[in-house]
């Protein structure tokens, strides 16, 4: 499954979550690839929960920082929350990276 | 006074963090019972209050934290179970009590628009309303309750009165009619985009409006997620702990110990001599006394977790440790757990009930004993007072040296268990993180209080009961049969716990053990620290604990050698003498097979590092 509706319409290419730095500022595209189970109940998936969670195309992320080395796991600030991610779920997400520039 | 009204049963359902357990705690104070559901290992938390108007009580179910209605944890699944009216033997809750952190609605509106479309009887409580006003937030309650056509109220779990406007609701309410298990369809993932763009355009529509996060907070979030400032920021932190757990207990431990011998005496005088003092005094007041002693590190220990994930400061430790514990397997998330298991392992192996992860969580509840807990410090007390010289090595103290290392051998061993584990037997494919890092708050006296008051029950209960048993039975075989007339061996070397002794010694010579450790390891089954006592039991010596130390420590000194010590010691690192973390561990599991195993295994490495320990000694000349 993935959910690709994406509207923005920068020139950013679409890279995934993982590979962002600290201090840099993304919208979310999609979800890409998050079939894997969660927990013991699995009903849910990887791209469910982080759906759940906010993680939908349009919106404003930020990577607030990273543990050294390899930037696993990070930490993303989304609206009023703030979650950790590993590596393998950031790159779950699909983003395009649009530091300092402003969205209309 | 004549009962107004039947009960309603109200369930609390909210997103973790969202203040849930505070409202419940507001809603109920003290008034709590705390048990399982039936069947699962997940915590049933329930309490009552009086509706002030109408006189009508209240059941209410602090449910387990929960995301979503569809789960990713056994927590988030009965809480679903709950919600829905599924879970066997509880009925349909009367009202859903959706509780709503309103400083962050975007994260909290869509399980709203879930729960209102189930057709139950929902209620929303805007949590932390006096944090909203505060800071600068803009929220339109009633245009939210016109928006999302469900009724809203604005709660203050942290403030007296804070629930009042709850309160007053459900009173004016007239009670629902009692309905049937309702039914839920798990969403598609473009249904939940579509719950997710909806819950943004209400918030739109409401002109909800939240300010920018203070300077101040990023700041410290800056310093306390730093990778390298972080991890020394968490290592003071743990050391101040540690450091008040020792400190501020010692008094409370004294006194708690003090007075479980006087009152030991004092029945002992009171009683004629027989089986019945004997059971009473060296059993029975003797293993509550036992239990009791550690109770002050425990809650102290406890009273700083509680602040700290009071706090919010917990996810974001775990956040910096998840790569240091990913290395092993683990995940960020066994910390606190393992954090707890340093007073305790029993608390700690019921807090993995926070890893959704299956295997995660086996793997860190079969590491858990490896952390030295209080019991050990007794027995290592002893040897390292009877043993060690109190030398300076540099600037440290070498018996202080000592004690910390064998903290640092369970450790390590346990990052060694825990990679053996997760490549065997509980190997499993990458399992996220998503751990949720809340914003800081201030802790709560009033939740802390409450929060230590049912860690104190749930051990003095759980624990109390499992080794007073124990006490009792292991009293009956160090006790009988009674030692034949004219020896000259104490009573216990006649009685069946002595005979168990002089069996196992014949296994345990080789690691340095002789008969009088054997038999007291019998009894220290039960209770590490029980050891202590037996010993003296076994040296001839009154068996009261404080005086037996004093007593012992020159007569092992003089009868042991040193490799026997340091064997001993070894072994305590490892050996799973403590029935009580076994049962835990039988009930968290759901059987007897990760508490065989992990006695199987414990006993295993204790065997080995005691004899590897022994013999090096030896050879060295020890």
């Amino acid at each position: 499954m993935s959910i690709h509706l994406h509207e923005y319409a920068g020139d950013a290419p679409p890279v995934a979550l993982s590979t962002l730095r600290k201090g840099d500022a993304a919208i979310v595209l999609g979800i890409q690839d998050g079939h894997e189970d969660l927990g013991d109940e699995v009903r849910s998936t990887l791209a469910q929960r982080l759906l759940e969670l906010g993680f939908i195309p349009g919106e404003p992320v930020e990577v607030i920082g990273t543990i050294w080395p390899g930037q696993d796991p990070m930490a993303v600030r989304l609206g009023r929350s703030m979650f950790a991610l590993r590596s393998r779920e950031a790159s779950a997400v699909t983003v395009a990276v649009t530091n300092g520039k402003r969205l209309k | 006074m004549t009962v107004a009204a039947a009960e309603l049963r109200l369930a609390l359902l909210g997103v973790p963090n969202s203040g849930k357990t505070a409202l419940f705690n507001r809603l109920t104070g003290g008034h709590q019972k705390v048990a399982n559901y039936a069947g699962v290992t997940v915590e049933r938390k329930e309490g009552r209050f009086t509706g002030p108007r109408t006189g009508r009580g209240y059941r209410v179910l602090d449910l387990p934290g929960a995301y979503s209605l569809t789960p990713t944890s056994l927590d988030e699944a009965i809480a679903r179970d709950a919600v829905l009216g599924r879970l066997a033997g509880e009925p349909p809750p009367d009202i859903v009590i959706c509780v709503v952190d309103a400083t962050n609605l975007r994260l909290n509106l869509r399980l709203v628009l879930e729960l209102g479309r189930l057709g139950i009887p929902v209620v929303v409580a805007l949590n932390m309303s006096d944090v909203v006003r505060a800071r600068g937030y803009r929220l339109d309650a009633r245009a939210l309750q016109a928006e999302i056509g469900l009724p809203v109220v604005e709660t203050v779990a942290v403030a007296a009165h804070g629930a009042q406007a709850l309160i007053d609701h459900l009173d004016a309410r007239e009670p629902p009619s009692p309905r049937g298990p309702a039914s839920f369809r798990d969403p598609t993932p473009e249904q939940i985009v579509d719950t997710q763009r909806e819950a943004r355009r209400i918030l739109n529509r409401i002109a909800y409006h939240e300010p920018v996060r203070q300077r101040a907070l990023q700041r410290l979030d800056a310093i306390v997620m730093h990778p390298v400032l972080g991890l020394f920021l968490l290592a003071g932190l743990l050391f101040a702990i540690f450091q008040a757990v020792f400190s501020w207990a010692a008094l409370p431990m004294d006194a708690i110990d003090a007075a479980v011998s006087w009152f030991g005496g004092w029945l002992h005088g009171a009683l004629p001599s027989g089986p019945l003092r004997s059971l009473l005094v060296d059993g029975i007041i003797a293993g509550a006394g036992s239990v009791m002693v550690f109770l002050p590190q425990i809650l102290i220990l406890f009273l700083f977790i509680l602040a700290l994930e009071e706090s919010g400061y917990l996810p974001r430790a775990a956040y910096l440790l998840d790569r240091v514990m990913g290395s092993v397997g683990l995940s960020g998330r066994a910390f606190i757990p393992l954090l707890s298991s340093f007073a305790c392992a029993v608390p700690g192996i019921m807090a993995t009930r926070t890893i959704p992860n299956l295997r995660d969580r086996m793997a860190t509840i079969m590491i858990a004993p490896l952390m030295t807990c209080s019991a050990r410090l007794p027995v290592y007390a002893l040897l390292i007072g009877a043993f060690i010289p109190a030398r300076q090595v540099g600037a440290f103290n070498l018996q202080g040296l000592v004690l910390f290392s064998l903290y640092i051998a369970g450790v390590l061993a346990a990052l060694l268990v825990a990679i053996v584990l997760k490549r065997t037997v509980l190997k499993a494919s990458h399992h996220p993180l998503l751990l949720e890092l809340p914003e800081y708050h201030w802790p709560s006296a009033r939740n802390i209080v409450i929060g230590l008051w049912e860690r104190a029950r749930i051990f003095l209960r759980r624990v109390g009961t499992i080794i007073l048993t124990m006490m009792v039975v292991l009293w009956f075989l160090g006790s009988y049969p009674a030692a034949p007339a004219g020896s000259t061996m104490p009573a216990i070397y006649h009685s069946f716990a002595g005979m168990i002794g002089r069996a196992l010694e014949v296994v345990l010579a080789p690691i340095g053990f002789n008969w009088q450790i054997s038999i007291a390891l019998v009894p220290g089954l039960a209770a590490r620290e029980v050891a202590v006592g037996a010993l003296g039991t076994v040296y001839s010596l009154s068996a009261t604990d404080e005086t037996a130390a004093a007593t012992l420590t020159p007569m092992i000194a003089g009868s042991w050698s040193l490799a026997t010590a340091l064997s001993l010691l070894a072994w305590y690192v490892f050996a799973p003498q403590c029935l009580a973390t076994l049962v835990v561990v039988k009930r968290e599991t759901g059987g007897w097979r990760h508490p065989l195993a992990m006695a199987g295994y414990l006993f295993g490495l204790a065997y080995l590092g005691a004899f590897a320990t022994y013999r090096i000694a030896l050879a060295l000349g020890a």
